[in-house]
């Protein structure tokens, strides 16, 4: 083999350069996101009164299910009202339920979203208002 | 052997958290967590507003002579883009109309004619979604995005257009608008409705008779705005506000030797 030298040399520069982000960020774990729950409308809430349509564990799991059924039952059913596990009715609405209370999407939506590497496009058409510099 | 794509995704899950490479590395999905909330409690259900506002069959009247008086016309297309952030943009190629304003010969194209009397002429007629009783747009599109409700209204879901652009092809009475260009771009900010989203470039809207105003027990924005000019009302009741109207008044309705069955009269 001509340049033996060189070409391992060169081979063993590539691998490690291929492999730069597995070593550079080995035995270190990215923190868990920390969505933020302290929007105004959130704060005025009694302490007891704190809570999400459904619970915390299932809306973490489970909310872009519910909000792809609440679009189908909103907009192709007429069906506005969602009466949760518990019999509470709130408006079936992302814009009008689900941000007013979460008027953070910096803070809350795209913490987890960011972190596992989903891009939602849910605030290409559904906005708070006030926030219009922060539009996609 | 067959596997769906949940079945993979559990199975991949499952062999890489045995290799040690993490498969519930996602510490928000507790195994079981969600199973046991499921169960614990009764299951969620849905219900309409029962304040809504219900029609078996909705049509709209327009009455094109009170929509002559100065400023009706403005009023009803201003309440219409308000309630639907409704972008402004100047060149009429981007134009977003869901109500606009049409000469007669544009209107009524197969009754115009050269000797028409003066008055009728210089009419301006406001044009809007006809949510057709056999909609050629419903009919065409590949999606479903646009669909008809039991109560007539042929409604658009953006979620799923797709900007094929069929149904502007289909319909016959040019009442879609296709978002060339980011809508957001020619929105002001103060005079945004808060209750309603923007579209999204690549999207195709008209005219939706408020239907999520209906649902909420609302009546349209136009009617709101000028119920002298605007009315609707249960086409299929013989009782109906709308059919004792019509059954004084003559009404034209648009291009109905295409068969599409417009629900929008116009009362002249």
């Amino acid at each position: 083999m001509y340049d033996a030298g060189k070409i391992i040399i060169g081979l063993v520069i590539f691998v490690v350069f291929l492999t730069f982000a597995f070593w550079m960020d080995a035995g270190k774990a990215v923190p868990p996101p920390k969505p933020k729950l302290n929007t105004p409308v959130i704060m005025k809430m009694p302490k007891a009164e704190r809570k999400c349509v459904e619970s915390k564990e299932f809306m973490r799991t489970e909310h872009m299910q519910l909000l792809d059924t609440w679009r189908n039952e909103a907009l192709r059913e007429g069906n506005t009202e969602y009466i949760n596990t518990n019999g509470k009715m709130y408006i079936v609405s992302l814009q009008n339920t689900c941000m007013k209370c979460h008027s953070n999407k910096k803070d809350f939506c795209d913490k987890c979203h960011d972190y596992a590497g989903v891009k939602p496009y849910c605030w290409r058409c559904h906005f708070v208002k006030g926030q219009m510099k922060n539009w996609e | 052997m067959s596997m769906n794509r949940r079945e993979f995704i559990k199975r991949v899950a499952g062999v890489s958290a045995l290799l040690g490479l993490g498969g519930s590395a996602f510490e928000l999905l507790q195994p079981g967590a969600l199973e046991a909330a499921l169960k614990a409690k009764s299951s969620p259900r849905y219900a309409h507003n029962k304040d809504r506002k219900v029609a078996k069959h909705w049509a709209m009247l327009i009455d094109v002579e009170k929509c002559q008086e100065p400023g009706v016309m403005d009023k009803i297309i201003e309440a219409c883009n308000r309630a639907h952030n409704i972008p402004h943009f100047k060149d009429p190629k981007h134009e977003i109309k869901w109500i606009f304003k049409e000469s007669f010969e544009h209107t009524f194209a197969e009754n115009s004619n050269k000797y028409m009397d003066d008055r009728i002429k210089g009419w301006i007629f406001l044009n809007m979604c006809n949510h057709c009783e056999k909609p050629p747009c419903v009919r065409v599109c590949p999606t479903k995005a646009t669909f008809k409700r039991p109560d007539g209204i042929v409604d658009q879901d953006y979620h799923r257009c797709i900007g094929c652009r069929y149904c502007m092809a289909a319909c016959p009475y040019g009442s879609r608008s296709f978002n060339w260009l980011d809508p957001r771009r020619a929105l002001d900010e103060k005079d945004l409705n808060p209750e309603y989203p923007t579209r999204v470039r690549g999207v195709v809207e008209k005219c939706t008779f408020c239907a999520e105003r209906l649902d909420n027990g609302q009546l349209p924005a136009c009617v709101e705005a000028a119920p002298e000019a605007m009315i609707c009302g249960d086409l299929a009741d013989p009782n109906s506000n709308v059919r004792q109207i019509l059954r004084k008044r003559t009404s034209m309705r648009r291009k109905l030797e295409l068969g599409t069955g417009p629900s929008v009269f116009y009362l002249v």
